[in-house]
């Protein structure tokens, strides 16, 4: 099978040199049909890639250690989901998959404009495939996804526990989809820039891919957070890792385009703006998957070491280099059709909400490569998340009380009248909220708070008050009634109301963060099962251990599972029982005893948390494996050296049977993680909130089959008419 | 004023006060950031008081607890030199015997240095680790 695999990789990068002479060739010589037979380059790219990535899927789907990557990364005792996911866990398959979404996506996008753009495709074919000829090329030359194995262990090395949690099966095509989806735009930006077509159309025409890209980035975003809140045992959902920061930086710039090029399109200004943030967008992404792969920013040594460094440094640099050149060398065919009327039009609104934006995206950037830049002169220094959070809070904040008033200002210029009018109402909201806020204990106390729930107010008054204007509108046109007014509204204009309800969720969101950030109490106790530690008037008891092998009830195939049962109460009142445990996996280090391998890989914390509307709580364990360690080395003296498999088996059965005996009558004193912090549900929410409007933003409107099929046919009679 | 002038005019202001911003961060992130030491040259010389980001492997068999405090030894990547840290707060899933992290420590009493509450972190496994395979993914080479 594996080679199979290796001739598809091989095909792939054949029909992506092919495709890239086609097109180029085919755009230069005017020649139709050297452009088409790139085209079906780009399809043969998604075949060959599909069939690797089944290969490849397939041999860890039947856990066939014949091949390497399989024996490292999964194992028989994987359960059957996670062996699917392990396949992206190792850096060979997550390679593939990137190669294989971008074919998939390349192909949809160069289909639907198989009838458009034709100056512009050929130039775009060019760069997906060269897309596709870098990643196919790593995949045949630098690391090996179809490497096998002589002698086929009996079993593999096993998926690591950490990732075994259902937010992170899904989190990289996530995250994938996003990063290759915004390749699209990149080519096609290259292309409009290449063919002189730098109007609007390149935009039009892959909009929805824009959307969709940023739409799945930040889903991939928000499932890293969930599973960073409910499986890492320190009970936060983003700590400014640089991993976390690498995924953000395009979602940032992108967020920036799929507004400003709605400039673009309404009045054919910044184009330049427009074309520059593409481009950093599609390079960020190339970063951020380099960034995740590498190692690098631990130190610059780790790039030596790093087998992927160079072939993605000078990727980088070419996509720079190369971006830079053609928006200075087409800089005379980039002028506004228009200029800047007012300071006060929505215009001017969302170029500022881009320059934030921009600047959030900056400062990420530049304390995210601090320890590497300042290891390059000498002292190499690091910033922590209070750092991070000291420039981006305020950033932020501006920029919630940008997307308040951006649905309020007229196009072009405002006049102070209008500006009253549309204003009154939301500032009521966020007046009624500053003023109510102050008399809840502990808020005015924390400023960055409150603010951010005045101006979430603010921006949710504007959301009302324009869904509500659109219904009276409405329900007077056609005598709807409201509900169904208001529902036909979004129908009518999904991309405006898709984008409210964005900011809508991305608001409670934020809010969300902000109230879990400032009142959160967290308290790192060590009990002794009868003992009670407060936190945040709540008082939690550890009322017993528990212990289970061979039976993980959160089915991530633990062997071993030390846990405990808290009661959790307030006020003497009963508010919730809590079963936080811990996780021990086997170990692969063969220097050790037979039964100290068998549960001496990395722990995870399995958490426990109840959850509600106004507050979490949220409980992690760690049982002192230390205390156990006697008994363990005991258990392991008393296996023989030379012991059957039967005997060997038994002998390993009598240890876990002893050792979950011991724990659950007499445990040693577990540290606990207790964590109260509100509003945490809200972030949630709020991000289900914003997908739901995205997906309402991406959804075709309802006459647009209609509209794409009178498109279709003018563009046929035109083709006729140029052939006559 | 022509409108080229105008235009060009204006590019510069904007690009300036960018520049000042971007410098006024570059500028307060150089002093926010704690020098990042391994345990020999804290061992060489380290000022009480000042924070460092303390990165090295933890030592086997170090790691003790102490009521709510986190006793253990931070050594150097390759070698033996080490030191003492005492910490409270989140302790990360992978830590252990042997794994290598980073923690924001200060000079306390005596010799043993004060880990910053919840700032112990350990490299993330999803990251490609070249040299120890200790994470989850592992090399080809």
């Amino acid at each position: 099978m594996a080679i199979i695999g290796r001739a598809a990789l091989i095909i792939a990068l054949v029909v992506c040199a092919y495709g890239i002479f086609a097109s180029v060739y085919g755009a230069l010589k005017g020649r139709r049909d050297f452009v088409e037979s790139a085209r079906r380059a780009v399809y043969a790219l998604a075949l060959t890639t599909t069939v690797a990535f089944a290969v490849l899927e397939i041999a860890f789907l039947r856990s066939d250690f014949s091949f390497s990557v399989v024996a490292s990364h999964s194992s028989t005792t994987t359960p059957w989901h996670y062996k699917a996911a392990a396949m992206w866990s190792s850096q060979e398959g997550s390679l593939l998959l990137w190669v294989w979404l971008l074919s998939i996506w390349s192909s949809l996008v160069i289909f639907l404009t198989r009838h458009r753009l034709r100056d512009v495709v050929p130039w775009a074919t060019a760069v997906l495939l060269g897309y596709g000829a870098f990643f196919t090329g790593l995949l045949v030359f630098w690391v090996h996804p179809f490497t096998t194995l002589a002698q086929a262990p009996a079993d593999g090395q096993g998926l690591n526990p950490l990732l075994r949690h259902p937010a992170m099966m899904i989190h990289p095509p996530m995250l994938y989809s996003g990063y290759t989806l915004f390749a699209i735009p990149f080519a096609f930006a290259i292309g409009a820039l290449i063919a002189k077509r730098v109007d609007a159309e390149w935009i039009r025409s892959t909009r929805r891919f824009a959307l969709a890209a940023w739409l799945l980035l930040g889903c991939g975003i928000l499932l890293g957070a969930r599973w960073s809140y409910t499986e890492l045992g320190w009970g936060g959902y983003w700590a400014w890792d640089a991993v976390e920061n690498a995924s953000l930086m395009p979602w940032l710039t992108g967020t920036a385009f799929i507004h400003s090029i709605m400039i673009q399109e309404k009045r054919g200004m910044l184009k330049v703006w427009n074309v520059s943030l593409v481009l950093a967008t599609g390079i960020l992404c190339v970063l951020g998957t380099f960034l995740v792969r590498s190692g690098i920013l631990d130190s610059i040594h780790a790039f030596g070491a790093s087998t992927l460094g160079v072939p993605f440094v000078t990727l980088i640099a070419g996509m720079s280099i190369g971006s830079i050149a053609l928006v200075v060398w087409r800089r005379g065919l980039l002028r506004s059709e228009h200029k800047l009327d007012s300071f006060l039009s929505r215009e001017a609104i969302f170029l500022l909400n881009n320059l934030v934006l921009v600047a959030l995206c900056f400062v990420i950037f530049w304390l995210t490569f601090l320890p590497l830049i300042t290891e390059i002169f000498g002292d190499q220094r690091a910033v922590g998340p209070p750092v991070f959070s000291r420039y981006t809070v305020p950033l932020a904040l501006v920029l919630v009380l940008l997307s308040g008033i951006g649905p309020l200002i007229a196009w072009r210029r405002a006049t102070p009248r209008n500006l009253r009018k549309t204003f009154a109402m939301p500032v009521l909201f966020g007046v009624v909220a500053f003023v109510a806020l102050l008399f809840v204990p502990n808020v005015p106390q924390k400023p960055l708070a409150l603010a951010m729930f005045v101006l979430g107010a603010f921006v949710i008054g504007t959301i009302a008050q324009e869904v509500w204007r659109g219904a009276v509108a409405r329900h007077a046109m056609t005598g709807e009634v409201y509900p169904l007014a208001v529902v036909s509204l979004v129908r009518r204009n999904r991309r405006r109301y898709g984008g409210y309800f964005v900011h809508l969720g991305i608001v409670i969101l934020f809010v969300g963060v902000a109230a879990s950030t400032a009142f959160q109490h967290a308290e790192d106790v060590r009990l002794q099962v009868g003992q009670t530690a407060t936190v945040n008037g709540y008082q939690v008891k550890y009322e017993r251990s528990t212990a289970t092998y061979r039976s993980d009830p959160r089915g991530t195939g633990a062997l071993l599972t030390l846990g405990a049962v808290l009661d959790v109460s307030k006020h003497g009142k009963h508010v919730a029982t809590l079963y936080p445990a811990r996780g021990y996996f086997p170990s692969d280090d063969a220097s050790q005893g037979l039964f100290t391998q068998l549960i001496n890989g990395d722990p995870t914390s399995e958490v426990a948390l109840k959850t509600g509307p106004t507050r979490d709580f949220w409980t992690a364990v760690s049982p002192d494996f230390s205390k156990l360690q006697p008994m363990v080395d005991a258990i392991d003296k008393a296996i023989p050296p030379n012991v059957s498999q039967a005997g060997l088996i038994r002998g390993l059965q009598a240890g876990l049977t002893a050792l979950q005996a011991r724990y659950e009558q007499s445990p040693p004193p577990a540290m606990f993680r207790l964590i109260s912090s509100p509003l945490v549900m809200w972030i949630w929410i709020g991000a289900l909130i914003s997908i739901g409007g995205g997906l309402i933003a991406l959804w075709p409107a309802p006459d647009a089959a209609r509209r794409r099929a009178t498109a279709a046919i003018r563009a046929r009679v035109a083709q006729d008419l140029g052939r006559a | 004023m022509d409108p080229a002038r105008k235009r060009r005019v204006r590019l510069v202001v904007a690009l300036t006060a960018a520049l000042f911003l971007a410098g006024g961060l570059v500028y307060t992130s150089f002093s926010a950031g704690s020098p990042a030491k391994t345990p020999s040259q804290l061992l060489a010389g380290s000022t009480p008081g000042s924070s460092y980001k303390l990165t090295g492997k933890v030592v086997d068999g170090s790691i003790r607890h102490d009521g709510s405090a986190l006793l253990f030894r931070v050594r150097d990547r390759d070698g033996t030199a080490s030191v003492p840290v005492s910490y409270t707060g989140s302790v990360p899933d992978p830590f252990r015997d042997g794994r290598e992290v980073i923690v924001t420590v200060s000079k306390g009493s005596g010799d043993t240095f004060t880990g910053e509450k919840d700032s112990l972190i350990t490299k993330c496994p999803s990251k490609f680790q070249a040299d120890d395979g200790s994470g989850s993914t592992s090399s080809m080479n």
